[in-house]
């Protein structure tokens, strides 16, 4: 129980903070989201700027306390203003919600399956092929920016060799249907993207599987199962690799952090229409409302995903419940 | 090293000097007697000389748009042209400065800032530490890109030194974390017991009894920050955010994205200044994770053994 009220504190804590700074920021920076997006088109205009201002609901004159007040209401009934094109926020973000949701979700399973996977077998046969292949391997995936693997897939998968679309969520002149034609047109256009986002995200949990196989299998509990005769497979699934993944599932929250990271930088590289490629658009359009709402967004997801990891670690390990 | 000294009053300096002066020392003959270690050094080595002397290699300037537009890659010009005429090979040498002074002014604040929290969090302990630590959670687990992109937009415009400072701000916790947990397991340790009993004042004990058992951690997680940056602050500028107007590896990657380099059989102005960012990244991780083994003996024992056994 106390474990609940902790983690749930953490919770709830985090995103209070989150919604504070973003609070914050526009209050603290010279400027306002108002006269950040005139000063990127040249000559204020003292009329246009307030009519900004009142759009975005910035009061100069106002109690900081009651606007405070005003803005987490906001925050909770999903008003976040309108963007340049004078559309609200929440809008345009359900509108890419979908397409990052579902490239992000599906590379993060994947990645994660075959990254713990890649590891267990690896340190199973440690200093073996794959092992000796793996690891200069994943230095390199690990240490490449994400745009650079991005970029190079773009190169050779896109241009080069012409077997996958350079950009886009679908063809163009294609209508959304549930027909077998438009769903592989969506794959396909997906692919690249999301090889990127698996293999980049894929190498931090190889890495820690690997090492926590070492160290798991080391113990006397495998050293005791071995004795025993039990097969090569329940030892390595069973009693090795089982215990050494619970601290890839602590980091997977961490990951989602990194993943949604590189995901902005992937779907600008493919001009993937998700939240990612709104961050982009916001930043040229000096989008700030649309920004802040994302920002939101993103640490709501982080935050639920580390919620979800701990409660799973609790319950894979009670060790960790008084902790 | 962790033998207790009996220091007179007034050594305070000559000791602290000793304590550093040995542990620099045992990390250069570990970084040099380290494979991994000497191909990171040799790489920055290199970077740091064209960051130094981009008109050696490159003579001209990176800025001018006086040759014809988009050209592909030929003799005259190795990597081809940009959108208004400026030679990208040219770009990419001169641009290794700026971006080098971002990696390691950020790498350098981001250490200090990390040492300032987490040792204070762990030998002060108490409240202190956890509302230090509650800090340094909070800042972790939020994202880091969105935050950065957010902050960037208020601020464009407002050139380097606002980039530094938001990819300080967003990048000290996991350092921080780091050496908070090595000063807790430093804090019980026997020769801060004796430093405490002889009376030593905590500044002291900071900065002359722990930090130097710590040095290894701090460059550690110096490089760690360094790759942290290399990555973000070219993710940053990819996107168009952060001083456009000057020559970095990131801004020279968003205008060839802008300009569909990859697309239109440019792709060198795209791959050059990608490949430039993860050389740099790899030169920094290289000596990282030399420094892993280095701090860390377990890690190092089993490549020994492994090694061993090939040959």
């Amino acid at each position: 129980m106390r474990f609940v009220v902790r983690r749930m504190g953490l919770f709830f804590l985090t995103l209070w903070a989150a919604l504070t700074i973003n609070f914050l920021i526009p209050r603290l920076m010279p400027g306002n989201e108002a006269t950040a997006m005139l000063s990127h088109f040249k000559g204020i205009n003292p009329s246009a700027l307030h009519a900004l201002e009142v759009e975005f609901g910035v009061n100069n004159d106002q109690n900081l306390l009651v606007s405070y007040v005003q803005y987490l209401g906001n925050c909770l009934t999903g008003q976040f203003g309108l963007d340049s094109a004078r559309v609200p926020v929440m809008t345009v973000i359900l509108r890419g919600l979908p397409w990052t949701l579902g490239l992000v979700g599906v590379t993060t399973v994947i990645a994660f399956s075959i990254g713990t996977l890649l590891g267990i077998v690896s340190a199973w046969r440690r200093g073996g092929a794959l092992d000796s292949l793996l690891s200069p391997l994943l230095f390199i995936l690990t240490t490449f920016p994400v745009f650079f693997i991005a970029l190079l897939l773009l190169f050779i998968f896109g241009v080069v060799l012409g077997w996958f679309p350079l950009s886009s969520n679908y063809s163009v002149g294609e209508t959304p249907s549930l027909s077998v034609a438009f769903v592989l047109d969506v794959i396909g256009h997906a692919i690249l993207p999301g090889v990127t986002l698996v293999v980049t995200a894929a190498g931090g949990w190889i890495y820690t599987m690997r090492n926590n196989m070492v160290s798991t299998l080391s113990e006397d509990y495998v050293r005791m199962a071995r004795a025993k005769g039990l097969s090569p497979w329940r030892i390595m699934l069973d009693y090795s690799a089982r215990n050494a993944i619970l601290p890839n599932l602590t980091g997977f929250a961490m990951q989602l952090g990194f993943i949604l990271g590189g995901s902005i930088l992937v779907e600008y590289t493919f001009s993937y229409p998700g939240l990612g490629y709104l961050f982009f658009t916001g930043t040229t359009n000096h989008d700030l409302p649309l920004q802040e709402a994302l920002f939101l967004f993103y640490t709501l997801a982080v935050l639920l995903c580390v919620l979800v990891a701990d409660f799973a670690t609790a319950w894979l390990d009670p060790r960790t419940r008084d902790a | 090293m962790a033998s207790p000294q009996v220091f007179l009053p007034g050594a305070e300096t000559q000791a602290a000097d000793q304590g550093y002066r040995d542990a620099v020392g045992r990390l250069s003959r570990a970084v040099l007697r380290n494979r991994k270690a000497t191909i990171g050094l040799l790489l920055l080595a290199i970077i740091v000389l064209v960051a130094a002397f981009p008109g050696l290699i490159a003579p001209g300037d990176p800025q001018a748009a006086i040759y014809e537009q988009q050209l592909g890659p030929s003799w005259s010009h190795l990597l081809g042209t940009t959108q208004v005429g400026q030679d990208v090979f040219t770009q990419l040498i001169w641009g290794t400065r700026l971006t080098l002074i971002i990696t390691v002014s950020v790498g350098a604040l981001c250490t200090l800032i990390s040492v300032l929290v987490g040792v204070t969090a762990a030998y002060v302990g108490g409240v202190v530490d956890g509302s230090l630590s509650l800090l340094t959670d909070i800042f972790l687990i939020i994202p880091t890109l969105p935050l950065l992109i957010v902050l960037s937009t208020y601020l464009e415009g407002s050139g380097t030194v606002a980039i530094i400072a938001v990819l300080v701000v967003t990048g000290w916790a996991f350092g921080a974390r780091q050496l908070r947990a090595q000063g807790l397991s430093l804090r019980t340790r026997d020769f801060l017991e004796a430093a405490r009993v002889r009376g030593e004042r905590r500044p002291y004990i900071i900065l002359v009894e722990i930090l130097p058992n710590m040095l290894s951690l701090v460059v550690a997680s110096f490089l760690g920050s360094a790759v942290y940056t290399v990555a973000t602050a070219a993710g940053l500028q990819f996107l168009g955010l952060g001083s456009s107007n000057e020559i970095t590896w990131g801004t020279m990657l968003h205008f060839a994205q802008q300009n569909g380099a990859i697309e239109s059989g440019n792709a060198f102005w795209a791959l050059a200044p990608g490949a430039a960012v993860a050389l740099l990244g790899t030169a920094f991780a290289l000596l990282n994770y030399a420094f892993d083994e280095i701090a860390n003996p377990a890690l190092r024992s089993v490549r020994r053994q492994r090694a061993k056994s090939d040959s």
